[in-house]
């Protein structure tokens, strides 16, 4: 994801002069070509997250379109008042790349995961969220973030994300992607964490139920309609997110599902309002954290056994 | 040509004596505000707009004005009344300071504000963004300038020595930043607080170049502002020393009336002191 996005920054550098590539020291590598290609046009602004941003809307004041990119649970946090009175206050056309979504750092730890992001990101008037659940996701999702005149949040994963669109697809701002379709529950999902909501799908229907599986690639702008209808048709929504429950996803479909007077089973699944636990590889701590396919798998027979009062 | 400019500066000296009036009322008018930290930058003010900035009222989208950053935005009452006086908004709009329905409202607005480079309020903010803004110059190969305005307080802020070091590393000459010197926070003396002294060493050990000025001063302020850049490839310091609350004799140098209004006694002495008729 993290290269689909660089490589999409690339291209846009080349279409348009005022694209400017901002970190806070990283992208060694990966931004080698940007840089040799556009030496003017990489700011590297040092461990300092704070003052790229400010710095970022104030480049942007000039017409300038900076895409400022670190570590997410750094940007959104260290940065957070920069972002919201430098950027979304001030109506700045500013981009924001977080790599590191959920726990894709495992073994660094909770500081290195943004598990928050999405809750925090989205309380911000103005402020377009973007979750990519693959690198050609990653890709369009860049372009679209360039067309947007305001402000963007987007979450990467790092390297290594799977590909889970089997050719092209039609990107759509605030649309959700239907992966899967199926009538007993509905998963909806968002980011990397979609590649365990498919596993768990196809496990479901081994044991013949059969979900659908719901990619919400935009967090703000949400896509209530298709919530809402998943809602209406199945009867049970499961959301799945690699984020703290309070406020990510899960949040955002119960306020729609809530306001909209649909009666269904509803269960969130994430971390439950605590800090990653444990070490290991980014599988393992998606295991230690109850978010492989197999938890999701038991969720969902734990929600559908749930029974509504009649 | 020694007249000529001794006349300028008694005009500049007389505006500023104008402008400190007009900050005093439109806040006892208003809704309430800052009157000291406002009464401090009225000089530098009055020097900037009628005799620095590349600015007026026509140009205030030109992508090559100059660009005045007013980052201790809770001073803005100052900045109210010189965009007014030269234009770039209606004076009548000033009585209507804090008000419900104004577009003056006790932090400055970019998007309401004619003139109004940066909406600040928060500290530590105007300062970066002015460095963006000075930078996107350079990268432009643009001649205007960039000026902040800060107060000293203000250092106390971590993001200000994040944009200072990063303002020097990117050699930003077209960049300077003007520091309040009035010693005064909002509770106490700097100095009984979180001491910012030696203010022009630390500076410097960040790579700018620095100078010092009576920030009351006219013609000093209006030497320090044709000096500039005061080295090439560096952006430059200036420090202004200034009275907090200058004009209104109980006020000066008092931390107490940093948010404070006066009551009808003290209304009528300040009105005394400022030449002008009893609110």
């Amino acid at each position: 994801m993290r290269n689909a996005y660089i490589e999409a920054l690339y291209e846009l550098a080349a279409e348009d002069g005022r694209v400017l590539a901002l970190v806070a020291d990283n992208g060694a590598i990966v931004y080698d070509k940007f840089r040799a290609a556009y030496p003017g046009r990489f700011i590297n602004f040092g461990i300092a997250e704070a003052n790229m941003i400010s710095v970022a809307a104030g480049l942007a004041s000039c017409g300038k379109i900076p895409f400022a990119y670190t570590i997410a649970s750094f940007l959104t946090m260290r940065a957070f008042e920069q972002i919201r009175n430098d950027v979304c206050l001030q109506k700045m056309n500013v981009k924001l790349a977080g790599i590191g979504a959920g726990f894709v750092y495992s073994s660094l730890g909770p500081t290195h995961h943004a598990t928050v992001d999405i809750a925090i990101m989205r309380t911000l008037p103005g402020m377009t969220v973007f979750c990519p659940s693959s690198p050609m996701e990653a890709r369009k999702i860049t372009k679209e973030a360039a067309r947007i005149d305001g402000p963007v949040y987007i979450r990467l994963s790092v390297g290594g994300s799977p590909e889970i669109y089997e050719g092209g697809y039609e990107f759509i701002t605030g649309k959700g992607v239907m992966l899967k379709h199926g009538g007993d529950a509905a998963i909806i999902t968002t980011g990397g964490i979609t590649t365990e909501a498919l596993k768990a799908h196809d496990e479901l229907k081994k044991r013949g139920i059969n979900v659908q599986v719901i990619n919400i690639h935009t967090i703000k702008p949400l896509d209530s309609e298709i919530i809402i209808a998943a809602a209406q048709m199945t009867g049970a929504i499961i959301t799945v997110e690699e984020h703290s429950i309070i406020g990510g996803l899960g949040s955002a479909a119960a306020e729609v599902i809530a306001e909209a007077g649909v009666r269904t089973r509803f269960k969130r699944i994430g971390l439950k309002g605590v800090f990653a636990e444990g070490h290991g590889t980014y599988d393992d701590v998606k295991e230690q954290n109850g978010l492989s396919a197999a938890d999701i798998v038991r969720e969902t027979v734990e929600c559908l056994n749930i029974k509504l009062p009649s | 040509m020694e007249g000529a400019n001794v006349n300028k500066i008694d005009s500049l000296i007389d505006k500023a004596q104008y402008i400190r009036a007009t900050v005093f009322k439109m806040i006892c008018e208003g809704g309430g505000g800052h009157i000291p930290a406002s009464l401090s930058i009225v000089e530098i003010l009055v020097v900037l707009y009628y005799e620095v900035l590349n600015i007026s009222p026509e140009t205030i989208s030109d992508p090559d004005r100059d660009r005045f950053i007013l980052s201790k935005g809770h001073a803005c009452a100052a900045l109210y009344a010189v965009l007014a006086n030269c234009g770039f908004i209606d004076k009548q709009w000033l009585s209507t300071f804090g008000k419900r329905g104004t577009i003056l409202g006790g932090h400055p607005d970019m998007h309401k504000i004619p003139g109004v480079e940066a909406t600040t309020g928060a500290l530590g903010h105007g300062f970066p963004f002015g460095v963006g803004a000075a930078l996107a110059g350079k990268m432009d190969g643009r001649k205007y300038r960039v000026i902040v305005l800060m107060g000293d307080g203000e250092c106390q802020e971590g993001s200000v020595w994040e944009a200072a070091m990063f303002a020097s590393a990117m050699a930003l000459d077209n960049l300077c930043v003007i520091i309040d010197h009035n010693r005064l926070q909002a509770m106490d003396t700097l100095d009984n607080i979180v001491p910012i002294s030696p203010l022009a060493e630390k500076w410097q050990a960040f790579g700018w170049q620095v100078n010092e000025v009576d920030g009351h001063d006219i013609a000093g302020l209006i030497e320090k502002f044709t000096a500039l850049p005061f080295q090439a490839n560096k952006p430059s310091l200036i420090i202004a020393n200034t009275i907090k609350g200058k004009g209104v004799s109980f006020m000066e140098g008092v931390p107490i009336w940093h948010y404070r209004m006066p009551n009808g006694e003290e209304m009528a002495v300040a009105c005394n002191e400022l030449g002008i008729d009893p609110l």
